[in-house]
């Protein structure tokens, strides 16, 4: 295996491909998504969503887009201009429960999750107890992103991603 | 930001090998080698090591009290002194002019300088108390996997080094390419996966 510092800077666009490819799903090909898991229909892009053009040296900047009623043109044109969804805050809701959460492409890191609100805690024994609750609702999410990636990650090295998925994007980006 | 706090941030790790059984014995026998060490009235600048997850100011891992369902909930805790900059300058140039009068000269050489900014260095953190930053870790040992509960690298950073130093075990952070490796590819389907080269949507 390659050397652990070597492989994060050498493959961040795949996390950043896996971004914009989920963001074209969502609004594209929902139904993909149910197939791969039907919970994972609940999805929805949230709040944020950050673009980066990391290859054209002529054209780097970064666009973020924030706000519940973002107008997300800006990021289709960003895209136009050979961008890349870099970070994007997610919803998943399943009941009258929500999770919100950020992920980052490079890293597949997660931050600013809040999950459903759990129990009061009141005293010592009651940590043993919010634990176990904040780790299933935290393992609920983390399963969803790693069903999501894999399903990606096998994709992205199939023939199908040149043939179908490439063009998908492309005309879905110069529909706008 | 904490496992219990309102809004947490994780960073996957994949726990490779296995520890020698009972495993319990194990992790605590390597908590306990490992725990936290004050600094505070020490001349250290800063240190690092395991603490207790319900009360990381009082490290206690006697009774498998880590032990959380099918999980080993502990932290890492890193201590750090800051000395304000102005205040290093401060007590330095005091140095200085003490050595300067107590010598008689009107100059330092280079070796006594830096003699007089480590002695500075010394004083000062012996009397200042270091701020500790503490990092909460789930770790599904059945499962081989590990939630650190922050993204800072270098929090990142000190776990990784900490965690191969106690328990001899090797931790693979969970980025695009080890989380590929990770899907369950075939052989070709993982060289496949080192053959990648970035797409362009657009031309």
């Amino acid at each position: 295996m390659l050397d652990i510092a070597v492989a994060y800077r050498r493959y961040q666009f795949i996390g950043d491909e896996f971004l914009t490819w989920l963001w074209y799903t969502l609004e594209q090909d929902a139904r993909l998504l149910t197939r791969i898991d039907p919970e994972i229909a609940a999805l929805e892009i949230g709040n944020r969503m950050v673009f980066e053009n990391r290859y054209r040296k002529d054209n780097e900047e970064t666009v973020t887009i924030k706000g519940e009623e973002a107008n997300m043109d800006e990021g289709l044109l960003a895209l136009k201009k050979g961008a890349m969804v870099t970070e994007v805050n997610l919803v998943y809701r399943s009941g009258d429960q929500e999770w919100r959460f950020n992920l980052k492409g490079e890293s597949l890191n997660l931050s600013s999750l809040r999950v459903p609100e759990t129990g009061k805690i009141e005293t010592r024994e009651d940590i043993e107890g919010a634990v176990i609750e904040k780790t299933y609702l935290y393992d609920k999410i983390i399963k969803l992103i790693n069903v999501l990636f894999q399903y990606f990650i096998k994709l992205r090295i199939s023939n199908e991603w040149s043939t179908k998925t490439v063009p998908g994007i492309r005309k879905w980006i110069l529909s706008s | 930001m904490g496992l219990l706090s309102p809004s947490v941030s994780i960073t996957q790790y994949r726990v490779e090998g296995q520890l020698p059984s009972p495993v319990n014995e194990q992790v605590t026998a390597a908590l306990q080698n490992n725990t936290i060490n004050e600094i505070d009235n020490d001349a250290s600048e800063q240190t690092m090591g395991w603490t207790s997850f319900d009360d990381p100011y009082r490290p206690d891992f006697e009774g498998s009290r880590f032990v959380i369902d099918t999980a080993w909930v502990f932290s890492l805790r890193i201590d750090k002194k800051s000395i304000p900059a102005k205040v290093l300058k401060k007590h330095y140039n005091m140095e200085v002019a003490k050595r300067l009068a107590e010598s008689g000269r009107d100059y330092l050489s280079k070796a006594e300088k830096k003699q007089i900014k480590e002695h500075v260095l010394t004083v000062l953190n012996m009397r200042i108390p270091a701020t500790p930053n503490v990092y909460d870790i789930l770790w599904k040992y059945e499962e081989g996997l590990l939630w650190f509960f922050t993204n800072l690298k270098a929090a990142n950073e000190a776990l990784e080094t900490l965690f191969t130093r106690s328990f001899k075990l090797r931790l693979v952070r969970l980025f695009p390419y080890t989380a590929g490796l990770q899907a369950g590819l075939s052989g070709p389907e993982q060289d496949a996966l080192d053959q990648l080269k970035p797409t362009l949507f657009m031309e």
